[in-house]
C-alpha cells in the first residue's frame, strides 16, 4: 500500500498544510510519496523531501502547473494514481478545488475534511458545521481524501526522501489565471498562528478594526481573523473569515472581540486551546465556549488589553 | 444560453441539529428545512444573468425526496423558469448527484451550471467539481464575482490567500461563495407565480444512473463539548489568568 500526498506550495516553498496531510497519511499507514506539481518548484520539492516519513517526492515541473488550475492538477494526479491506495490533500481552498475532480475521474467517492483516521478505510469527519462527527467507511479501491489541518499535528523534519522528476501531462488549457490579489501581511498565517485576535460586527467599521485590533495583535505576535459579518461589511478581506465556510483554526489562544458566536463561527474556532471572548452582551453564545469571558464594551477594554500584555 | 442550477434541501442554517442517541445520524424529524444558502446565492446569480439578458432560461434541479419540490418552488419564486426533481429516497452522495446532474445537463445543454460551493449539512464541498470533471469542463469554485461575455466566464474566486480571477471558455461550472450576491426575498406574487411554473419529476433509473452510496456511515457522534469557563472581572484579571493559569501569553 502506498499513499500519494499532494503538496500545497507556492512554487518557492512548501505550505504548512502539507505537513498536516503527511501526518494523516502516516496514520493511515503505508509508504508515503509526495507529489509536487508546479513551475520552478525545486525548492518546494526539496522541502517536501525533508519531511519525516516521506519515502519519495515526485516532481512535475511545467509552466502550466504554476497557477495550480484544478483541471491540469487533477489530470496529472489521475495519470499518476496507479499503485496508490490513497490520494491525500490538505483541505485548503486549493485541495478542495482539485480533489473532488480527481475522485470523479477515478469514479470514487471523495472524503472531505477528515479529522481522524480509524483504519485504512474508515475516517472521522465533521458534518453540520461540526455539530456532529461522522465515522465513514469507504468501499472504493482508491480513497481520495482531504485533511482538515487542525485535526493532525504537523509532521517534523528529519527525512531525506529521493526526489524524482516525472513527466508533466498536457496543458488542457481549460482555465487561465487572469490575476491574483493576495493579502499581504507581515503577520503569521491565520491557519498556522499560535494566537489569533478576531473581530466581529461589534467593531462597527474597518477603521475601528484596524485601530483597536492591530496594536493588540502586534503586541501578541498574533494573526488577525474575523467573523463573516465583519468580512461582509468590508472591515477586512475575505481571507480573514473564520468559520464553517471560511478558515478552520485551532490556535493556542483565540480572542473573539465583538463576535456573538453563531454556530457557523464556532465551527471554525471551537477547537482552539484557550478561547477569550470580549462582548458587551452577557448572553452572547460565544461565552458558552469561552474559557475566559469579559463582559465589557470593547472600545474601552481592548486598548487596555493591548497596553497590559 | 441556458443556465442550470442544482439546489439541495437541507436543515435550515438556524437549526442546531441533535445527534440521535443511537448514533445512527442526526435527528431531522420535524426540523425546519430550507434551500442550502449557497444554492440560493446560485439561483440569484442565474436569475440576474437572465435579467441582464445574458441567460435565456434558468432551470433548477434538485435530487432527493419528494419534499425537494418545495425547494424547487422557492427557487422558481426567486425567478427560475422551471424545475426538475430527481426523486429518490436513497442516501445520495456527491458523486451520485454529480452523475444525476450530468444526465440532466446532457439533455438540457446548459452553457453554465452554477452550484453552491458546499451544502451545510454534509459540508462536503465536492459536487460542482465532480460534475465539472465528469463533463470535462472548466471550473471556478468559491466565486465572489461572475462576468459572462463573449462565450467566456471571468470569475473571481475566494482563496486562502485572498482573491484570484480565472477566465474560462463556456460551457463551464461555477460554485458560489457567500459574497457573490445577496439573494432577494421572494415576493408573494412571485411565490404564487412559481406554483404554476413547470416542474418535471424523474427517477435516477430513468436517467440510467447508479446512485448506490460509496461511503457507509458507521456512526455519528456528538463532538466533545467545550465547558463554558469563567467570567473575568476586568482586563487585569484576564491578563493574569492568561499568563499564570492558561500560560498562553
Ligand atoms: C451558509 C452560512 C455560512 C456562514 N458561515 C460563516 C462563517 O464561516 N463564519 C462566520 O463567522 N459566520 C458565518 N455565517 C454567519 C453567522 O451566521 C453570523 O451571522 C456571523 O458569524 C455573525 O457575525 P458577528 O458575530 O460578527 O455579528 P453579530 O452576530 O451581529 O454579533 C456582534 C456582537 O458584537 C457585540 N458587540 C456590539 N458592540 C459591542 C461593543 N461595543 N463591545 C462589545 N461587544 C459588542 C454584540 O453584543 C454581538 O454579540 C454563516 C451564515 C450562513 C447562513
Amino acid at each position: 500500500m502506498a499513499i500519494l500526498v499532494i503538496a500545497e506550495h507556492d512554487n518557492q516553498s512548501l505550505k504548512a498544510a502539507t505537513k498536516n496531510a503527511v501526518t494523516a497519511a502516516a496514520k493511515i499507514g503505508g509508504e508515503i510519496h509526495v507529489l509536487v506539481a508546479g513551475s520552478g518548484c525545486a525548492n518546494a520539492a526539496a522541502e517536501a523531501a525533508k519531511l519525516a516519513g516521506v519515502a519519495k517526492v515526485k516532481v512535475a515541473d511545467a509552466a502550466h502547473y504554476a497557477d495550480q488550475t484544478a483541471e491540469n492538477i487533477a489530470a496529472l494526479v489521475v495519470a499518476n494514481a496507479a499503485g496508490y491506495s490513497h490520494i491525500v490533500a490538505p483541505a485548503t481552498t486549493n485541495g478542495k478545488n482539485f480533489a473532488p475532480r480527481v475522485a470523479a475521474l477515478l469514479d470514487v467517492a471523495q472524503i472531505s475534511d477528515i479529522v481522524g483516521v480509524e483504519s485504512a478505510d474508515t475516517f472521522v469527519r465533521p458534518i453540520y458545521a461540526g455539530n456532529a462527527l461522522a465515522t465513514v467507511q469507504s468501499a472504493d479501491t482508491v480513497k481520495v481524501i482531504t485533511v482538515r489541518t487542525t485535526g493532525f499535528e504537523a509532521v517534523a523534519e528529519g527525512g531525506s526522501a529521493a526526489v524524482e522528476a516525472i513527466a508533466a501531462g498536457p496543458d488542457l488549457g481549460k482555465s487561465k489565471l487572469v490575476s491574483r490579489e493576495l493579502t499581504k501581511s507581515e503577520r503569521p498565517e491565520l491557519t498556522a498562528a499560535k494566537i489569533i485576535v478576531s473581530g466581529g460586527r461589534g467593531l462597527g467599521n474597518g477603521e475601528n478594526y484596524k485601530t483597536l485590533l492591530e496594536p493588540l495583535a502586534d503586541k501578541l505576535g498574533a494573526a488577525l481573523g474575523a467573523s463573516r459579518a465583519a468580512v461582509d461589511a468590508g472591515f477586512v478581506p475575505n481571507d480573514y473569515q473564520v468559520g464553517q465556510t471560511g478558515k478552520i483554526v485551532a490556535p493556542q489562544l483565540y480572542i473573539a472581540i465583538g463576535i456573538s458566536g453563531a454556530i457557523q463561527h464556532l465551527a471554525g474556532m471551537k477547537d482552539s486551546k484557550v478561547i477569550v471572548a470580549i462582548n458587551k452582551d452577557p448572553e452572547a453564545p460565544i461565552f458558552q465556549v469561552a474559557d475566559y469571558g469579559l463582559v465589557a464594551d470593547l472600545f474601552e477594554v481592548v486598548p487596555q488589553l493591548a497596553a497590559a500584555v | 444560453m441556458k443556465v442550470l442550477v442544482p439546489v439541495k434541501r437541507v436543515v435550515d442554517y438556524n437549526v442546531k441539529v441533535r445527534v440521535k442517541s443511537d448514533g445512527t445520524g442526526v435527528d431531522i424529524a420535524n426540523v425546519k428545512m430550507s434551500m442550502n444558502p449557497f444554492d440560493e446565492i446560485a439561483v440569484e446569480e442565474a436569475v440576474r444573468l437572465k435579467e441582464a439578458g445574458i441567460a435565456s432560461e434558468v432551470i433548477v434541479v434538485s435530487a432527493g425526496v419528494a419534499g425537494c419540490q418545495e425547494t424547487l418552488r422557492t427557487a422558481m419564486a426567486i425567478g427560475a423558469d422551471r424545475g426538475i426533481l430527481i426523486e429518490s429516497d436513497a442516501d445520495l452522495q456527491p458523486l451520485a448527484v454529480a452523475k444525476l446532474i450530468k444526465a440532466v445537463a446532457d439533455k438540457e445543454q446548459p452553457q453554465v451550471v452554477i452550484f453552491g460551493k458546499q451544502a451545510i449539512d454534509d459540508d462536503s464541498n465536492q459536487t460542482g467539481q465532480m460534475f465539472a470533471a465528469l463533463q470535462g469542463w472548466p471550473q471556478a469554485t468559491f466565486a465572489s464575482k461572475v462576468v459572462i461575455a463573449d462565450g467566456k466566464a471571468t470569475v473571481t474566486r475566494e482563496v486562502d490567500g485572498g482573491l484570484e480571477t480565472l477566465e474560462m471558455a463556456l460551457p463551464a461550472v461555477v460554485t458560489t461563495d457567500l459574497r457573490l450576491n445577496e439573494p432577494r426575498y421572494a415576493t408573494l406574487p412571485n411565490i404564487m407565480k412559481a406554483k404554476k411554473k413547470p416542474l418535471e419529476t424523474v427517477k435516477p433509473e430513468d436517467l440510467g444512473v447508479d446512485v448506490a452510496p460509496r461511503l457507509k456511515t458507521l456512526k455519528v457522534a456528538e463532538p466533545a463539548k467545550r465547558q463554558a469557563g469563567v467570567k473575568v472581572a476586568d482586563v487585569a484579571d484576564l491578563v493574569s489568568k492568561l499568563k499564570n493559569e492558561a500560560k498562553v501569553i
